[in-house]
């Protein structure tokens, strides 16, 4: 039962990539979202997302009682009356699901965040990928075009891997080449792509050390759950993984609204 | 739509009289190279420029020159000519826009002075104290100019200095004097030399006192401030002016402390800034700290020329000490008590690191430095990702991030 009668909070999250937007009760509950390609119109796209995520939730615009924008492109949403960044919205969102200290992988089409917050939600420190697409979902994108594979086949194949093949470049073009290579030596491609997604969790690994709890978020967790075993595997710890990991920051920042419109 | 909020800021009154001794600082050289009137040497930023001003030189500092490059964003476009040479887009980006600069004969000296060129020079003097790069980049206009070269080879990474180190290295200045006497043409003048050492002494204490106005709180100015208002400590070193500039400028400073002026309006946090400035983006940065209502307090780069040992009754071993005990030239531990020190006096909420991708000697991030000070002072740190001058290694949307989500965590 909801209480969208009474307002609701919008997020939202306007990413390189995509854009997303979570509708929240003043309960919290999530009663509407959506996820959009964010092209080249941040705001139209905006727009859209949002029509789309209130007709899930069976609300008009006018029940909007606060709206926060996030993400790249947080400041193009005409709509929205104040911003955030994403940093801020993912550990508000990740916090709202998992109460507790913890470090948190957000992995996104261009960014890369490794986000530590305590006990209170409070951030400690966060760290982003230097400006460089390894590691990011637009690797496994372009990696994906490279092996004329379709991106939602990626996590399939990578679980019928039996032989991992490890990539040793750091750069994403260079490690089109290589793949190329691995292929001309007769490597098959379910191992190739668990590679690529081993590569995507070093370049993660190496930007901070885990403590706490680890959550994982972001698009690319979303669609490939396999990298999460992975990262389990490789770790071994337990990871935690919120229902709609796409949705975390967008999330976080309706929990943000929420808090404004009572402020 | 959420706009950034426009911030104006108060001026500093004696940022006429800045500019007008920068200015003199180069119509001085051109004069002299047209005229022939006086001799000119080049000087790295931290070069023994008080023997040169004592030995009657007329001083270039090419890293001004470098900044200037960077400030006016032409320095991008003009690394390429010399990475074309062979001097690789990952050293010291000052050196390539510089050589760039002389390849392409385009200088911000045009625009801002109607000046054709830099001064050509009779002499080039390194200290090796900041990097190696000084010293090859003046070998490169030795070669390409014939211009003699002489310099200083100052002892690296040092933690407790040693007196054999100072030893050394007033040695190694004393001993340029016949090589730069072979140049000017005159002879070395001991009383001339301790007068500019005076004067480099005197610049140093007011310029320190006008760095450590900034531990009020709030703030009288800003590190943006402090990098513009520290040229006449860089180019006017050892002369009467850059010491009257300070003087003019420090009871300014002091009023606005007295009156409770805000270079930030409104200053919610305090910040320390680690590592060189992002010249190419001084201004945006300024504004968007300012907007944020945080005011970058402190900085190593600023306090790099505080030479408060100098003493012109020890001319020599005085220079010795003032340029070994320098930041950059100390141990990891050294730079790490050093912050710390500044985090007493200054009483900053943050640290905001600059890992400029060209110069390894300004960037104390590279070995876990921001993490131990994190934990050793209790603030939270930030590393952004750039450069000095090549802003093809800055990422503008990722560091305005980076900036904005810092401030959230230290309002959380
Ligand atoms: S210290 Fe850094 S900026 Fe200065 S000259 Fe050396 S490399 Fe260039």
């Amino acid at each position: 039962m909801t209480n969208s009668s009474e307002g609701v909070f919008a997020g939202v999250d306007v990413g390189a990539s995509r854009t997303k937007v979570a509708i929240l009760d003043r309960e919290a509950n999530l009663i509407g979202h959506c996820v959009r390609k964010s092209g080249t119109d941040f705001s139209g796209t905006s727009e859209l997302c949002l029509d789309a995520a209130l007709l899930m939730a069976g609300v008009s615009r006018e029940a909007i009682r606060y709206c926060i924008s996030t993400g790249y492109g947080r400041k193009n949403v005409a709509f929205s009356s104040e911003t955030k960044t994403e940093i801020g919205c993912h550990a508000k969102g990740c916090y709202h699901y998992f109460p507790m200290a913890m470090t948190i992988i957000d992995i996104g089409g261009q960014d890369n965040k490794v986000i530590k917050i305590d006990d209170q939600g409070r951030r400690i420190n966060f760290k982003m990928n230097r400006k460089c697409a390894a590691g990011t979902g637009a690797f496994l994108e372009e990696m994906s075009a490279r092996l004329d594979i379709p991106l939602e086949d990626m996590d399939a194949l990578a679980r019928q891997s039996t032989e991992m093949v490890e990539l040793g470049s750091y750069c994403t073009v260079f490690s089109g080449t290589e793949v190329l290579e691995k292929i001309r030596q007769g490597k098959k491609v379910p191992d190739i792509v668990k590679g690529l997604f081993y590569s995507v969790i070093k370049r993660v690994l190496e930007m901070d050390s885990l403590t706490d709890r680890v959550a994982m978020t972001g698009g690319v967790v979303a669609h490939n759950p396999y990298l999460v075993d992975m990262v389990k595997e490789i770790t071994s710890r337990e990871v935690l993984v919120p229902e709609h990991p796409q949705l975390t920051g967008a999330v976080g920042a309706a929990l943000f609204a929420m808090e404004a419109a009572n402020r | 739509m959420t706009e950034e909020k426009k911030v104006t800021r108060k001026k500093i009154e004696a940022t006429r009289v800045c500019k007008k001794i920068m200015a003199d600082h180069f119509y001085e050289m051109d004069e002299a190279v047209k005229t022939g009137s006086r001799k000119i040497a080049w000087c790295t930023s931290v070069g023994p420029a008080e023997l040169l001003r004592g030995m009657g030189f007329l001083v270039y500092f090419p890293e001004n020159h470098g900044a200037m490059l960077g400030a006016t964003r032409m320095a991008t476009d003009l690394i390429p000519y010399a990475n074309a040479l062979g001097y690789s887009p990952d050293i010291c980006s000052y050196l390539t826009c510089d050589i760039g600069s002389y390849l392409q004969k385009k200088t911000p000296l045009t625009m801002a002075y109607n000046i054709e060129s830099v001064p050509r020079p009779d002499v080039l003097v390194f200290n090796t104290n900041q990097c190696r790069d000084v010293q090859d980049w003046f070998a490169w206009y030795s070669r390409e100019l014939n211009v003699p070269l002489v310099g200083v080879h100052t002892h690296r990474d040092i933690g407790d200095i040693e007196p054999i180190q100072i030893k050394d290295i007033a040695a190694q200045i004393e001993e340029l004097v016949p090589a730069l006497e072979a140049v000017s043409g005159e002879k070395f003048d001991m009383d001339r030399f301790k007068e500019a050492v005076g004067y480099s002494r005197r610049t140093s204490e007011l310029w320190r006192a006008c760095l450590e106005t900034a531990a009020a709180i709030p703030s009288p100015w800003t590190f943006f401030d402090a990098t513009i208002h520290m040229g006449p400590a860089v180019v006017a070193r050892g002369t009467r002016e850059g010491m009257e500039y300070y003087e003019l400028l420090l009871p300014e400073l002091k009023q606005r402390v007295k009156d409770g002026v805000a270079a930030v309006e409104g200053e919610r946090h305090r910040l320390y800034w680690e590592g060189m400035p992002i010249w190419g983006k001084l201004r945006p940065l300024s504004e968007q700290f300012s907007s944020l209502k945080a005011c970058v307090v402190a900085s190593t780069y600023c306090n790099s020329w505080i030479f408060d040992q100098l003493d012109p009754a020890r001319p020599f071993e005085s220079m010795a000490e003032a340029y070994t005990e320098l930041f950059i030239v100390r141990d990891e531990p050294f730079k790490e008590k050093y912050i710390s020190e500044c985090f007493e006096k200054f009483r900053f909420d943050g640290i905001v690191f600059h890992d400029a991708k060209t110069c390894p000697n300004n960037s104390n991030n590279r070995y876990g430095m921001p993490e131990r000070l994190s934990k050793k002072l209790g603030i939270p740190v930030l590393t952004i990702n750039g450069d000095l001058c090549d802003l093809r290694c800055y990422s503008e949307e990722q560091t305005k991030t980076n900036i904005e989500a810092f401030i959230e965590q230290l309002e959380e």
